[in-house]
């Protein structure tokens, strides 16, 4: 019988590592997107599936072991099961790993007192036939009340029998979970355990791929040189693929802008079109293939599980410094981009550990302080080789992600003193089996992450870019129809002109002058605009060709004494001052979104701009 | 004995979650009394800890490991 056109929700829930995902990938397709809990600034996946007539919309909630909320993911999920909550689910699809059924029926047991109808879906069968598992469907099904289905999140066997159950009327659980009050979680196991015993069989099992290879990634000595060598190959990967996407990029904004130039009338739409808005874009767009990139690699790594292994290892290392062995993936991405590590603490549990770890990731060396480096260093390294083959050059640039790597766990030994405790740290965490990567999850990862990388970075940095625009543009005295002959000389007496004329005395101890000043400010919209900036100044005609700005910033000399502006010290100064600075105010964004506290944000902009004023003056007053 | 003193092919059994702030968290990931549970990986350092139980790694430190009580149910090759 047809149903007439109707709606329901169902939402998909069940431990981290189950198999969720790639489930939600299979019923949905690419129909979903990520949107907030009203009320809240979580974000959940929501997607649609048309089965017959059926409309269903299907909610992602984050894994969690159980209803005991731990983390701040956590405790949203549970959240739209409230009896109250207009977005309470119609059914639940609880997602189960058959391999390891007691641990994953917890979470089942508990929201079988929410009074949901639901559906039991069991996957990973293959590793819990190897562990040797036997199972009873039926009688599972019948203890339990509700549909028991196999699915496979890999081939996707299974999925399309689960979508017509779904529009099926479905029933509640009516296994009876003991819960008593004095200890609920070892009573809700004493019930699975007395459900298992009648429905599962263990044989003997084969060892498992995951037993044999763990010894070795976590090994005392092996385990580190692997970690290493994994790293080194992916930001090499990341640095190299990326190249040629950028580049391109780079040529398209160029192009449009010159058409826009061309096409539009000279006023100031045009200025800030060409000059505010397209250059914002281009700042923020060129930077979506390295980070697009590294989250792909970051993702294999976390889908295999062998992240899980890298915090394993880590963590008695990290914990010393005030972090935790979670800290790893915020701080490995912060090496591509702030923006999406700081979202990426989230799955911390500690708040202390967290904003430890919030608070230093800026430190690592982004992305898009390479294009700043590149250039400073080609003006003060030569371009020699030491034993012959290791570029000069290429060892500072190494040497500058040293320091920010080294400055950024300094500073979290530093915070731990200060910071008071809330809650306990942790560490008691699931290790996954290994899996080949699932694709498709990953390709979705990809997209959804770069996708709020653009929308997050994106907004602030157009505003900014605008804002930047207007002072760089105009100035005390400017008259409506004054003509400036050249660039130089309305950056001059523009606002911009102006702070840096005013912020000279306090960079001067630096090494600074005002013309540095003003990239200074400038850089607050992105690190990155630093090279724009600077090919303005020295009214660079091509500003990809970095060896133009180069050799007018090299021929740059102080007027009373004749010696070069970019002498040694003024260049490693500068270096310094890029590495430690809070020049990011994307990243304070969202620092405050994460944090909900403006204290945090602040206290960040202070610390690492301090940091960097203090290390520039000591570093250009011992070098001089 | 405590969790924490287990050693390599040991196997226990939980005899009970001292209570602690984690001991919620211990439980929930299938530490209740009468669990089997051994020794599966040792970080660098002794710590972390990772133990098989029900059939899977769970990877607590050391001193979480001390807030579980054991007994010992064969003491393995």
């Amino acid at each position: 019988m047809k149903e007439a056109k109707s709606r329901i929700t169902a939402a998909l829930c069940g431990n981290p590592n189950c198999g969720k995902s790639s489930l939600f990938n299979h019923i949905t397709g690419l129909h979903q997107k990520i949107s907030n809990i009203p009320g809240t600034t979580i974000d959940l996946k929501i997607g649609h599936a048309r089965i017959d007539d059926v409309d269903v919309k299907v909610i992602d909630t984050p894994g969690t072991y159980s209803n005991q909320a731990k983390s701040k993911d956590e405790e949203v999920a549970l959240e739209i099961f409230e009896a109250q909550n207009p977005e309470r689910p119609d059914v639940l699809i609880y997602v189960a790993d058959a391999s390891n059924l007691r641990r994953n029926l917890l979470y089942f047991s508990q929201l079988a007192s929410y009074n949901i109808p639901m559906i039991l879906v069991l996957t990973m069968m293959d590793t819990a036939r190897k562990r040797g598992l036997e199972l009873d469907l039926d009688r599972l099904q019948n203890e339990l009340g509700v549909p028991v289905l196999i699915c496979n999140g890999r081939t996707g066997q299974g999925v399309d029998k689960l979508k017509s159950r779904l529009i099926k009327p479905a029933f509640t659980c009516h296994y009876n979970f003991v819960q008593d009050a004095e200890n609920p979680i070892a009573s809700a196991y004493k019930s699975i355990d007395n459900l298992l015993t009648r429905t599962t069989h263990q044989k003997s099992r084969e060892k498992l791929f995951t037993e044999r290879i763990d010894p070795i990634l976590t090994h005392p000595v092996w385990g580190y040189f692997i970690f290493l060598g994994v790293l080194l190959l992916v930001f090499q990967a990341v640095f190299k693929l990326a190249e040629y996407p950028m580049e391109l990029i780079e040529l398209g904004f160029d192009a449009l802008g010159i058409w826009l130039y061309d096409i539009l009338p000279a006023n100031w739409i045009r200025s800030i079109l060409v000059n505010g808005v397209i250059a914002g874009l281009a700042g923020v767009v060129v930077f979506i293939p390295q980070i697009a990139i590294l989250f792909f690699f970051m993702s294999i790594l976390e889908d295999t599980g062998y992240m899980a292994r890298i915090s394993f290892i880590m963590d008695r290392i990290l914990r010393g410094l005030g972090l935790s062995g979670k800290s790893v993936v915020p701080l490995l991405s912060g090496a591509a981009c702030a923006i999406p590590a700081i979202m990426a603490t989230r799955n911390i549990e500690n708040w202390k550990d967290r904003i430890i770890t919030i608070l230093v990731t800026p430190l690592m060396s982004c992305s898009a302080r390479l294009p700043v480096y590149t250039l400073l260093i080609s003006l003060a390294v030569p371009d020699t080789y030491v034993l012959g083959i290791i570029s000069l050059k290429a060892l500072m640039l190494l040497a500058m992600y040293f320091v920010g790597t080294a400055a950024s766990l300094i500073a979290a030994l530093v915070f731990k003193f200060f910071i008071k405790q809330r809650g306990l740290s942790y560490f008691i965490m699931e290790l996954p089996v290994y899996h080949s990567p699932r694709w498709k999850n990953i390709g979705l990862t990809v997209f959804h992450k770069s996708k709020s990388f653009v929308l997050e970075a994106g907004k602030v940095i157009l505003i900014v870019s605008v804002f930047l625009w207007f002072l760089a543009s105009y100035g005390p005295n400017t008259e409506e129809g004054s003509i400036k002959p050249t660039e130089i000389e309305q950056l001059e007496s523009s606002y911009a002109g102006y702070f840096g004329k005013t912020i000279e005395p306090a960079i001067e101890p630096l090494g600074f002058n005002w013309k540095i000043g003003i990239a200074l400010i400038t850089s607050f919209a992105a690190r990155e605009v630093f090279v724009g900036t600077m090919s303005t100044i020295y009214s660079v005609e091509d500003e990809e060709n970095i060896a133009s700005i180069r050799s007018k910033m090299q021929s740059d000399t102080h007027s009373d004494s004749g010696l070069p502006v970019y002498s040694l010290a003024v260049v490693i100064s500068l270096m310094i001052f890029y590495a430690f600075a809070m020049q990011c105010v994307s990243t304070l964004a969202v620092v405050y979104k994460e944090t909900k506290q403006l204290k945090w944000p602040v206290l960040q902009f202070v610390y690492m701009t301090g940091l960097a004023y203090v290390a520039s003056f000591v570093a250009y007053q011992l070098l001089r | 004995m405590l969790l924490s003193d287990l050693k390599r092919n040991q196997l226990a059994e939980i005899k009970r979650v001292l209570p602690s702030p984690i001991q919620e968290k211990v439980m929930e990931m299938g530490c209740v009394p009468g669990t089997r549970i051994s020794l599966a990986l040792k970080a660098p350092l002794g710590d972390p800890i990772a133990f098989s139980v029900d059939g899977y790694y769970l990877s607590m430190r050391k001193t979480e490991a001390q807030t579980i009580e054991v007994k010992l149910v064969h003491e393995g090759s």
